[in-house]
């Protein structure tokens, strides 16, 4: 027998990453990207294991409390199993939300690379727009466009978008007019390579840190976003469940069943802590500028 | 001083033609227009619905019709409500009010506790205090306001019986008392995402007034630490406090809107909503504008009034 021949593994690749070890040591983080992947997880296969279907109705079963028989959480005022009810309507506010922060973010970062890259004229016209549309207060835009527009999911993540790109907007133009004289551009401009390649390939790369922050928490806006427009009645339309429209006439049965009330507000509000949570560790991990948080 | 604030009117009013086009173009999307209240009449044929349109002139092009309704604005004619036909710039006025008192209540509640947690979690810095504030302000940031009202009511309001469960007063008792009994619940269910945001910019702020200069200076003369923090260091950190109340304007008339449906509370929230339900698109119109109006003259006084506090913009 011998007794030489034992290997050390050396540690993989992306654990030596300094980035990613400081945000696996940033312990509220973790637990942000633990309960988004519980509850992704939760919401792709769950419908699929749980014995009621979330648009079945059984009047017989009406406002039963949580825990009675195989309806964990209870069931609506129709008798809909609202555990089911909870991750199909979880499919949709996290898609929204998904999607909704993509849109926002791909808009806002290219308004803050022209804005921040463009010379004063443009500048001053894109983000004086920025302000304009800050001015509005979110809920009044969203609801006049909501109503404006057809309220389909698709319709609804657009319109989020469009009121959520501006924070982004404000991130990269500031951080793109402090990289535009540096060492790198300059020599870039020397070597004659077009404005578009600059702005694209030497500027947005080194600007990824604060885009990647803002997106995450953009995420945790556009859920809460899409549950108050759909729990007043404006958002995502029944029988399509989303957090917000389970919310949506809860109010008048609060007395007598509040795990109506109860249930959906939680979801949203352990969803949302999750990606403000992970949005924070990034922003230790990345060295992100922390102005307030 | 002067120079200054011929530049800030100045971008205040280039914001207000932005906001002013932006709004226009809410007002083209809505769907049918301004006479979508009349296109389902069955008393209206398809050749009255026309000749109207020719007559309001709302066959004109866009920018036209744009440099009209902006031109009405300016004096005071911001069109009538489709359900009453009262003019809308009277019907926002009446509902002005409630919101005001609601915005203000949770602003002075807000202020004071986030101040407070702010210049402790700055003064105590990575202590235990300091964690659960930071923890507790990100998850107060994620709690949806109207499911906060939701849980508020259902403790306070139906298991305690201690506060009423909505409006504004009880009909029939129009006492100071029962006016504040009412506003309690819902000031404080609109205060809390604003506690977690002030205590956030105060802590900042407070830490940015510790290291200073000046800080090391009194506290080299013997100015006993309490004092240095009273008068040094808060002084100087609410300064940007001051501009912050501006741009929370915005996040707080969305709060209200949420805040005052859950507690049908008669304010311009619920105006909002109720008017979207009615499809009264000249008060939607209406109460837009407004609440960015609102929102571009809160950051114009909270910017002058910094420039009158602070001594190097005014003697600038």
């Amino acid at each position: 027998m011998s007794t030489t021949d034992f290997t050390v593994t050396p540690l993989p690749r992306w654990w030596q990453n300094r980035v990613v070890r400081k945000f696996f040591g940033h312990r509220l983080a973790l637990l942000g990207l633990v309960m988004i992947a519980l509850l992704t997880l939760a919401c792709i296969f769950g419908p699929y294991l749980l014995p009621y279907d979330s648009l079945y109705i059984d009047l017989r079963a009406r406002f039963a409390p949580p825990l009675t028989g195989d309806h964990y959480f209870g069931t609506d005022p129709l008798g809909r199993d609202i555990a089911a009810r909870l991750l199909m309507a979880g499919r949709i506010s996290l898609l929204v939300g998904f999607f909704a922060m993509l849109l926002a973010t791909i808009l806002g970062t290219f308004i803050g690379v022209v804005a921040g890259y463009g010379g004063r004229v443009v500048n001053a016209v894109l983000m004086r727009l920025v302000d304009g549309f800050l001015s509005f207060p979110t809920i009044f835009m969203l609801l006049a466009l909501a109503v404006a527009l057809q309220p389909s999911p698709i319709m609804i993540t657009i319109i989020i978008a469009l009121t959520g790109w501006m924070e982004v907007a404000r991130i990269v133009e500031a951080e793109v007019r402090s990289l535009r004289e540096r060492e790198f551009v300059l020599a870039g401009r020397m070597l004659g390579l077009s404005q578009a390649h600059i702005m694209i390939r030497e500027i947005l790369p080194n600007c990824m840190g604060p885009i990647i922050v803002a997106a995450t928490l953009t995420v945790a806006r556009a859920i809460l976003l899409e549950a108050y427009i759909s729990f007043l009645g404006f958002g995502i339309q029944p029988p399509l469940p989303s957090w917000g429209n389970m919310l949506n006439g809860a109010q008048q049965y609060l007395g007598s069943a509040p795990w109506l009330a109860i249930i959906p507000g939680a979801a949203i509000t352990i969803a949302v802590t999750s990606f403000n949570f992970i949005g924070d560790g990034l922003r230790d991990a990345l060295d992100v500028r922390n102005d307030n948080f | 001083m002067a120079a200054f604030l011929f530049s800030r009117f100045l971008q205040s009013a280039v914001l207000l033609v932005i906001v002013s086009i932006i709004g226009f173009l809410v007002l083209y999307l809505m769907p049918g227009g301004p006479l979508s209240q009349y296109a389902l009449d069955p008393g209206m044929t398809q050749e009255d619905i026309a000749r109207i349109t020719e007559q309001l002139g709302l066959n004109r092009p866009v920018h036209v019709q744009y440099l009209d309704w902006i031109w009405g604005l300016v004096q005071g004619d911001w069109g009538t409500s489709f359900r009453d036909g009262s003019p809308v710039t009277q019907v926002i006025a009446r509902h002005v009010p409630a919101t005001l008192l609601l915005m203000g209540s949770s602003t002075v509640i807000a202020v004071a506790i986030g101040t407070w947690i702010g210049i402790r979690g700055a003064t105590h810095r990575y202590s235990g205090f300091d964690y659960i504030a930071t923890v507790g302000a990100m998850i107060a940031l994620s709690i949806p306001t109207f499911w906060f009202g939701l849980i508020g009511i259902y403790v306070f309001a139906l298991r305690l019986d201690w506060l009423p469960a909505g409006n504004m007063y009880t009909i029939g008792d129009g006492s100071v008392l029962n006016y504040l009994h009412h506003l309690i619940l819902p000031s404080i269910v609109l205060a809390l995402v604003h506690i977690a945001i002030w205590s956030r910019f105060m802590r900042t702020a407070t830490l940015d007034a510790i290291s200073q200069d000046f800080v090391k200076t009194a506290r080299a003369k013997g100015v006993s630490e309490r004092r240095v923090v009273m008068k040094h260091v808060v002084g100087n950190a609410l300064l940007p406090m001051i501009t912050l109340a501006g741009v929370q304007v915005p996040s707080l008339l969305t709060g209200a809107l949420v805040t005052e449906t859950v507690f049908t509370w008669p304010g311009m929230g619920r105006l909002f909503l109720d008017s979207l339900g009615y499809s009264d698109y000249p008060v939607v119109m209406g109460l837009l504008m407004f609440s960015a109006l609102l929102t571009i003259v809160a950051n114009l006084i909270a910017d002058i009034t910094v420039a009158l506090v602070d001594p190097r913009i005014r003697l600038a």
